[in-house]
């Protein structure tokens, strides 16, 4: 968890919002620190986490997760996380015929069909307990990535339908929080991720947007952030993210023999939040 | 000065300096050597059990196998991480991604690893017959160095002088490295021998002689092709215990998988001759299985394909967030990039589009963006392009006036000092 970053939005771990879809979005260039902040944030606010990993394997959330304070196996061991590792039940879904259903049963269906097996998924995970005290502060549910559904046959609507379903059980009835991550690919004329992007916008509460850097490449500096709620006007501040830190230079810094940058901007990161 | 001088010398020396520094600033002991991807329940993560032909990386532990150009190796962090795939698009006219293919799997059997060799145009027998040789650190090592050296100090006695900047720059490693065993220099000029051929381990899938038996999982959008493909690599992971399912194996091994012109017709996928084709969410539904796969087991696999036939651009977004390590390579051949003078010494540009960030919130990006690669007689190098300082007051009027009309030509893309503007008259 990055506490500039908390700072910025006003969040801390001990006063957390409810109800809350934020769509993290990222433009050429990885968003997925922002993904992981979120994770250690919510787990240490104490809050019940399903986070549906679709990229990456366990391993490797882990592993960011202890550079940034949070265990993850004690966490699942615990109960207060319940981790859905796609690729590893991806593998299980093509290769062994099953015959219950499994959150990722599309990828054996031919024509595109709905997201409802991970809805349940999702549904059974976050489940207040039947004893009624609760253990774990609001629950939360986190995706990533979005887009990626869209790669494995999925249309746009139907993810919409799998955000929408789980708001109405996630964000209203259990009081708990969303946050999913999506590609943003203005660039490649991906009009299902447009539409995707533009139904998440709309329905957010947050956006973070992180962009690289228009202007270049820079070594040390990897974006700026421009936060701007959604009700509030927008103060712009410049920030870099490094190696997990968080940090707010008065001035980019160039690196030696980066005096020629070149127009890509792939590792810098410009957040912006709406 | 002294400092940026020291560091800038050796490309292992800078590149440990900056590392370390990293690492003391995470205040975590990143050196975890992390065998299968998933976690399996014993990895403790203090067992270190070495495997041939590979290495820990500096920065976040994650093991690291060589693809065969330590120059690559270089740029994309140390070498590819075991469980990730690393996609090679390919040029227009196929010509260099053979040879970073050939390279990827005759590092394999240099390191004694098993390969996987899949193809819908050529026999993996043949493929493997024509593999490069090794080169041997005594016999050719001083023919190299001649060329290495003649090419260097002539060009070292003209930037020493002036352009004495140009000498800080992390160098790209040119000339062979003597008996390094993570990383080999092969001889594209020569085959490899057949008894080295002979002590690997190699499975093949020729896709003609998949295609004709029967589908045991019912038709899931993907095409046929790539349903056997990955059945059989599934086998393979699963026979020779490469997911750790064998616990009685003794010695672990590497499993190497190079699958050729993936997505081209021949594999009987659409997605490269329509924009809007039946099985769209084929190729990348295999590579996202194929990803898990990987993931779950102790292998690495390259995969060429021919991204330019690709007319939908979405698609290609799209593979290229599916893939871990994405490389374009961009030949001159045919292209008007051919006469111009600036790139005469190369064959082509080299992009590396995609570095995964595993086990890290940032990753290893080389600072250099402008990299040409070119195939001498017997090495494939990588460097970063420049313009040599246009110094000598005997330049031709004609040659300065090309370079200028060039550099305009050039764009953004490159580094480039606007050479041979004005010539400086004292």
């Amino acid at each position: 968890m990055f506490p500039e970053l908390n700072n910025l939005l006003n969040i801390t771990p001990d006063r957390v919002d409810q109800g809350k879809l934020t769509l993290l979005c990222d433009a050429k260039t990885d968003g997925s620190f922002l993904v992981h902040h979120f994770l250690s944030f919510y787990l240490k606010a104490n809050c019940k986490v399903c986070f549906v990993a679709l990229i990456q394997s366990f391993s490797h959330y882990n592993i960011v997760g202890q550079k940034l304070g949070v265990s993850l196996t004690t966490a699942r061991e615990r109960g207060q996380l319940v981790f859905f590792e796609g690729l590893k039940s991806s593998v299980d879904v093509f290769f062994r015929v099953k015959g219950e259903p499994h959150p990722l049963q599309f990828l054996r269906e031919a024509s595109a069909g709905n997201l409802r097996p991970l809805y349940e998924f999702v549904q059974e995970a976050l489940r207040p307990e039947d004893n009624g005290e609760a253990a774990w502060r609001c629950p939360v549910l986190l995706v990533d990535d979005l887009s990626v559904l869209l790669s494995l046959g999925m249309g746009a609507v139907a993810v919409l339908d799998f955000i929408h379903y789980c708001r109405a059980t996630v964000c209203w009835k259990l009081q708990g929080n969303i946050v999913a991550l999506v590609h943003d690919s203005r660039d490649t004329e991906d009009e299902e991720n447009d539409i995707l992007l533009n139904g998440l916008s709309h329905q957010s509460h947050l956006i973070l947007r992180a962009e690289g850097l228009a202007t270049g490449f820079c070594k040390d500096v990897h974006g700026q952030q421009i936060p701007s709620t959604s009700c509030t006007a927008g103060r712009s501040r410049h920030c870099g993210h490094e190696s997990g830190k968080t940090y707010l230079p008065s001035r980019r810094r160039r690196s030696r023999g980066g005096d020629r940058q070149s127009t890509e901007s792939r590792s810098d990161v410009q957040l912006r939040v709406l | 000065m002294a400092a940026a001088a020291a560091s800038g010398t050796g490309t292992g020396t800078g590149s440990t300096g900056s590392i370390a520094a990293a690492a003391s600033k995470n205040n975590v002991t990143s050196f975890q050597r992390r065998s299968p991807r998933a976690s399996s329940t014993d990895s403790g993560g203090s067992r270190l059990v070495s495997i041939a032909g590979t290495r820990p990386s500096v920065r976040n532990g994650q093991l690291l196998v060589s693809t065969g150009l330590p120059a690559l190796d270089q740029l994309l962090g140390g070498g590819l991480a075991v469980g990730t795939v690393l996609l090679i698009e390919e040029d227009k006219y196929n010509i260099y991604s053979p040879l970073l293919f050939k390279y990827f799997l005759a590092e394999g059997i240099i390191s004694g690893h098993t390969l996987l060799v899949a193809s819908a145009k050529d026999e993996p027998a043949e493929i493997l017959q024509e593999l490069p040789a090794p080169l041997l650190d005594d016999n050719c090592k001083r023919e190299f160095d001649e060329g290495v050296y003649n090419h260097e100090t002539s060009e070292s006695n003209i930037k020493m002088k002036i352009a004495w900047r140009y000498q800080l720059l992390p160098k790209m490693e040119a000339g062979p490295v003597s008996s390094s065993r993570f990383g080999h220099y092969y001889d594209s000029s020569k085959k490899i021998p057949q008894e080295l051929l002979d002590a690997s381990k190699c499975h093949g899938f020729f896709l003609p002689e998949k295609i004709s038996s029967t589908l045991n999982v019912e038709s899931c959008s993907l095409t046929h092709g790539y349903i056997q493909l990955l059945q059989f690599i599934q086998k393979i992971i699963y026979e020779e215990g490469f997911d750790g399912s064998n616990p009685q194996k003794k010695q672990k091994n590497i499993l190497r998988i190079g699958i050729q012109n993936l997505g081209s017709p021949l594999w009987g996928d659409d997605v490269c001759c329509t924009e809007n084709c039946d099985n769209s969410y084929s190729l990348t539904k295999f590579l996202y299985i194929l990803r898990g796969l990987l993931r779950t087991s102790l292998s690495a696999c390259i995969i060429t394909m021919p991204t330019h036939l690709i007319q939908n651009k979405a698609i290609i977004a799209r593979i290229t967030n599916l893939s871990d390590t994405v490389v374009h390579l961009e030949s001159f051949i045919g292209s008007e990039r051919e006469t111009n003078p600036l790139y005469k010494d190369y064959h082509g540009l080299i992009h590396i589009r995609q570095i995964p960030r595993l086990n890290n919130l940032i990753c290893d990006v080389s600072d250099v963006k402008d990299l040409a690669f070119k195939l001498k007689r017997k090495l494939f190098t990588i460097e970063r392009l420049h313009l040599p300082p246009d110094l000598s007051d005997t330049a031709s009027r004609s040659s300065r006036q090309d370079l200028a009309e060039s550099a305009k030509l050039l764009g953004p893309g490159c580094g480039v000092m606007a050479g041979g503007k004005k010539h400086l008259d004292f």
